[in-house]
């Protein structure tokens, strides 16, 4: 796979810390791959959005890639739970289904941006690269302020 | 089954499958199946339902499906390999999204569930109301075919029908 330019945490200048949820195994090692590409580390993974609730409380991190189309709870609801508790959450949606009502009403309910499937490379990194952009407001960036004050 | 309804499949199909292959697909033939389904290799069904309802089943022999799950995952794989079952899943769902996006844009509005391993070896038949067409595609890993049976909800029909 084509080698991309680290994207970094500029508080920190560490790796993009991410949360990779799909109910397809094949597609979240397919994302790993992509993000490991762009020197990002995947801290942990989920096949359901009730799951991605629980790791995302218990990992907090930089970026979450989320599918739509799951069992147990749907990525738009959970994309919302999750905003709803970290307001500065990083949520990408990640679908094959990318009509515009899913685009709109993932957007209201917190996810930063959308990609549709099948996912090429040098999309995603740019999409990585804009929503990384305020990463001063990240939540590790913050909790490590906040411990160090 | 209207042609409006099929050619977002073929379209997406051959876009996703020449993506991922990085080579030409053609199309080898579009048929109308009246027979139970007979399965080929390593399927997936993804079931839709609201204004258009039924399901798709995604076929590829087994060792195109081998083939193309090695080649997307960057390793070589056995066919008994579960990753394989899921590439084809994941294939299924990434072409059969990107025609419901399609669809949807057209106006019609419709719930897509998650693909799952269509493990019989048969299929159910089609009926008066749900036709199904068989579209057959090569690639350079082999071939593949997607079995699409929908009809317009009857509910859907109606309304239609009062608008006008």
């Amino acid at each position: 796979m084509e080698q991309f330019a680290p994207v970094k945490r500029s508080g920190d200048n560490q790796p993009v810390r991410y949360l990779i949820v799909d109910d397809s195994v094949f597609a979240r090692k397919n994302l790993s791959k992509m993000v490991e590409s762009f020197g990002g580390q995947v801290v942990g993974e989920a096949g359901d959005g009730v799951t991605a609730i629980t790791e995302y409380d218990r990992l907090t991190p930089d970026i979450v890639l989320m599918d739509i189309t799951m069992p147990q709870m749907e990525g738009i609801e959970a994309a919302e739970k999750i905003v709803q508790q970290h307001p500065a959450a990083r949520i990408v949606m990640v679908s094959s289904v990318g009509y515009q009502e899913n685009i709109v009403a993932a957007l209201q309910r917190g996810a930063r941006h959308f990609v549709q499937k099948p996912v090429k490379p040098e999309v995603l990194y740019e999409i990585i690269k804009y929503v990384m952009r305020d990463d001063q407001a990240s939540p590790q960036t913050a909790g490590a302020a906040g411990a160090g004050a | 089954m209207r042609m409006e309804l099929i050619q977002p499949f073929l379209n997406s199909a051959d876009a996703v499958l020449a993506q991922g292959l990085e080579s030409a697909v053609t199309i080898d033939n579009l048929t109308m199946d009246e027979q139970a389904y007979r399965r080929k290799g390593i399927a997936a069904e993804v079931s839709l339902s609201g204004d258009v309802e039924g399901r798709i089943i995604f076929d590829a022999d087994e060792k195109a499906a081998t083939s193309f799950a090695s080649r997307l995952a960057g390793a070589e794989l056995s066919s008994t390999d579960d990753l394989v079952r899921e590439a084809v899943c994941e294939l299924a769902n990434q072409i059969i999204g990107n025609a419901v996006t399609v669809l949807n844009d057209q106006g019609f509005h419709f719930r897509v569930h998650p693909p799952s391993i269509h493990t019989s070896e048969q299929g159910s038949k089609s009926s008066e109301d749900t036709e199904a067409v068989v579209l057959c595609f090569s690639t350079v890993r082999g071939k593949v075919y997607m079995n699409v049976a929908l009809r317009y909800h009857q509910r859907s029909l109606e309304q239609a029908a009062a608008g006008r």
